[in-house]
């Protein structure tokens, strides 16, 4: 077999002992690897119904199937447990070195079972593994924890999955990082410190070999060179922040808690202020051609020296989300978040909720005292250095950073819970996840795409904002071709999230990203890396079964239709500036919206799976567990 | 950087444009071995921090130490091209070239326990594969008068300002 070993790693971090499984390739032609195979690892190694922080939720890592090969942006592995945030699938994805060394090792996937009961970090050395103490690492940033393994085994090629203080203090939001890349939003960095696991250091020494090497070398060097050129100039010359005057522009741009659509100082934050004030240099995860990581650092002023990554929905979220027009301020809360190792986008969500319960009086001044402001603060939006201050305070569960580490649902219902207030009106989350950085008020096909999606509101997962904002679809308006226009969208990026292939990619084969344009090339690929014969419609499954999959993990786990919805804000407080202003998604829209998506899928009307679609799609097991 | 005296053409990485994808070195381990593998690789990035990122390849030293310092007289370096050649009868991995080498540009060869080095891709159609695959042209198969002409063009033209001359001449 190429591409894969056929090898699975388990461990067990209570007993310190390691097997290995082996899976036939028929598995593999299903599953593919990424979110897909991360996902069908949970299905199949969970505790049906436990709390995501019991021992009976694994970690699941699952490689890509180019990692370690030259194929452009091939370099990306899936990452899953239930999540502390929704309850249901947390599938996650994140780029470079961490998956090339674990392709070496010669590891398809990693499943980690169970809990230590004292802070460690294992050390997978090819076939060996190591379960070694983390006392010295405790505390560390996430950068920093990479760089003192390296330093440990004085090799720069054993590349880590760590978490940070976020992480290791169990902020609910907390994330796992590797090479500055983030496996975000869900809260994976929570599992893992509910574990007592710092850290995951790979080092992997053998050869990646294909089954067609020419083929694919020269593919690889085709769409090197194609990721040159206009397909990918957005990625490359501003980055994703560049969506910022474009979403200002659209009145889409979430803007003090999603209150409005446009900002005023969004001049101030924009991605070309970024790149004229800011940015060092561009930077690529490995097998990346392209480039988008913008390093921006912050040169002078209280926040002198932080530097990270800045893209679009970290950027929003901190910036005219929190109605801070301080780029400074913004990159420093991004800096934070990255060297904590939490979620940037559901750490602006939730500073965003906290100032506008300081605005309404649900929160006052001294609920935000911590050492750093013994009188408090008065957090208004717009607050930089409070913000920074409040997410000092969140990644160290100081004061009630304890209570808003938890996320906007859980810190909604503990508040208004103690002090009788609706502050959940204005808790930005779907499914527990924080909403992303486009306003589903007016994006009535991503707004279906949210309120169903498996892991919550992830614009990565449903990409359904695409032909609403490009004008494919009417934004404003609701009609019977969007249930089947916000499954497709969907499942097209779940085929980019198996693979796992960065998304930024998509135009580069052929000019066009559509399913035509992209699919052929993206099966020559398979074929050249497993000798394998896929076609367009064996690609396009890819997504499909991937899609449904998550979707049965949920229902296992007890999603009913209730849980598809969208937040109370989306559904009742039209924006009132900008072109975006006076629409909602009602409560009819929403029903009728789920009820034409649940059809598309051939779903029931309570959104249950037959046995039916599962069988036709391979998953005669998971048919017999939850199939109707 | 420790600048190279070498009158013979070698492979350059610039570190304002290098991104550290590391391209290079599945290419170059490809070409070497038919394998991709970073270990592999005669090419290696460097990532010293989020930003400070290059690459480096053998520099073909003019007398290079490394030939001096093999004590098994396994190294050789051809005299019109400076490329360093190895006898594998001869070379024992004694790693004593990796430290006469002041640009860590010499690797063991984990398996066959030989030295391993850059040779500029001198058997390939199209030579240095590296260059031809990196995607920001961050590295040059070039020689040490080519780069400074190409530094004394840039510092000119980033420091002193004239007025532009039209830009359709006609």
């Amino acid at each position: 077999m190429y591409g894969f070993s056929g090898k699975i790693l388990h461990i067990d971090l209570s007993d310190h002992k390691h097997w290995v499984e082996e899976k036939p390739e028929e598995w593999y032609k299903l599953y593919i690897g990424g979110v897909a195979m991360a996902t069908r690892l949970c299905w199949e190694n969970i505790e049906v119904g436990c709390d995501p922080y019991d021992a009976g939720n694994p970690i699941c890592i699952a490689n890509g199937i180019f990692a370690g090969t030259p194929v452009p942006v091939g370099g990306k592995y899936g990452l899953a447990s239930k999540s502390p945030l929704t309850g249901m699938i947390g599938d996650s994805l994140s780029g470079s070195w961490f998956c090339i060394s674990m392709k070496r090792a010669q590891w398809d996937g990693i499943v980690i079972h169970n809990k230590s009961d004292k802070w460690i970090y294992l050390f997978i050395d090819d076939d060996r593994v190591e379960f070694l103490p983390a006392d010295k690492l405790l505390g560390l940033g996430t950068f920093e924890t990479e760089e003192a393994i390296r330093e440990i085994f004085g090799d720069d090629q054993v590349r880590s999955a760590t978490i940070g203080p976020a992480g290791e203090n169990i902020v609910r939001f907390a994330n796992v990082t590797n090479d500055g890349r983030q496996a975000g939003r869900t809260g994976h960095g929570a599992v893992w410190g509910s574990k007592m696991l710092k850290a995951v250091a790979i080092r992997g020494t053998n050869g990646v070999t294909v089954a067609d090497p020419e083929t694919l070398m020269k593919m690889s060097f085709d769409i090197t060179e194609a990721a040159q050129g206009p397909h990918t100039e957005k990625y490359r010359i501003y980055g994703t922040s560049t969506n910022m005057l474009n979403m200002n522009k659209l009145g889409l741009l979430p803007t003090r808690n999603y209150q409005e659509g446009v900002f005023e100082f969004a001049e101030l934050v924009s991605g070309e202020y970024l790149d004229e004030h800011h940015k060092v240099k561009v930077i690529a995860c490995t097998q990346c051609p392209i480039a988008c990581e913008q390093m921006s650092l912050v040169k002078k002023g209280p926040f002198e020296g932080a530097m990270t990554g800045i893209e679009y929905e970290c950027l929003q979220a901190v910036s005219s989300n929190c109605g801070i027009d301080d780029m400074t301020a913004a990159i420093r809360l991004v800096d934070i978040a990255d060297r904590a190792g939490m979620d940037a986008m559901s750490m602006g969500v939730t500073i965003s909720y906290a100032m506008e319960c300081f605005e309404r009086g649900v929160l006052k001044k001294e609920d935000f005292k911590c050492e750093a402001a013994p009188e408090g603060i008065e957090l208004n939006f717009g607050n930089g250095p409070g913000a920074v201050i409040l997410a000092g305070m969140i990644r160290d569960k100081e004061g009630i950073g304890e209570l808003l580490s938890e996320g906007t649902r859980r810190a909604a219902e503990s508040i208004d819970k103690e002090r009788n207030t609706e502050s959940y009106k204005w808790a930005m989350n779907i499914k527990g996840l924080e909403t992303p950085g486009y306003d589903a008020r007016a994006l009535k096909t991503f707004a279906v795409g949210l309120a169903v999606g498996t892991r919550g509101g992830c614009h990565n997962r449903s990409a359904a904002y695409d032909p609403d904002i490009k004008g494919q679809t009417n934004r404003f308006t609701v009609d019977e071709t969007r249930g089947e226009v916000a499954s497709r969208a969907e499942e097209y990026a779940a085929v980019y999230d198996t693979l796992p292939m960065c998304k930024f990619i998509r135009r580069c084969f052929t000019g066009k990203a559509d399913r035509a344009g992209a699919w052929p090339t993206i099966a020559n690929l398979i074929n050249a890396t497993t000798g394998w014969n896929f076609d367009y419609d064996d690609v396009d499954l890819i997504g499909v079964r991937a899609h449904t999959l998550k979707k049965a993990f949920n229902i296992r786990e007890g999603w009913t239709e209730k849980d598809d919805d969208l937040p109370y804000r989306w559904k009742h407080d039209p924006m009132t500036k900008g072109p975006s202003a006076g629409h909602v998604v009602t409560d009819a829209e929403l029903k009728y919206l789920k009820k034409i998506y649940y059809e598309a899928k051939g779903w029931t009307e309570e959104g249950l799976i037959p046995k039916k679609v599962l069988i036709d799609l391979g998953m005669d097991d998971i048919a017999e567990e939850i199939g109707v | 950087m420790v600048a190279s005296t070498s009158k013979f053409k070698y492979i350059v990485c610039d570190p304002e444009l290098c991104i550290g994808c590391q391209l290079c070195e599945y290419v170059c381990s490809y070409t070497k071995t038919g394998e991709f593998n970073s270990y592999r690789s005669r090419i290696r990035t460097v990532r010293v921090d989020e930003v400070l990122i290059t690459a480096v390849a053998c520099r073909t030293c003019e007398n290079a130490p490394c030939v001096a310092a093999c004590t098994r007289n396994a190294l050789t370096q051809d005299p019109e091209s400076g490329i360093i050649r190895i006898d594998p009868a001869k070379c024992d991995g004694c790693a004593w070239c990796i430290e006469a080498c002041d640009f860590g540009a010499i690797t063991i060869n984990h398996q066959t326990k030989l030295a391993e080095f850059c040779n500029q891709c001198e058997d390939v159609e199209g030579g240095p594969q590296c260059v031809l695959i990196c995607p920001k042209d961050a590295l040059e198969y070039t020689t040490p008068d080519q780069r400074s002409q190409r530094t004394r063009r840039k510092l000119v033209e980033s420091s002193i300002e004239f007025p532009q001359k039209a830009k359709d001449p006609r």
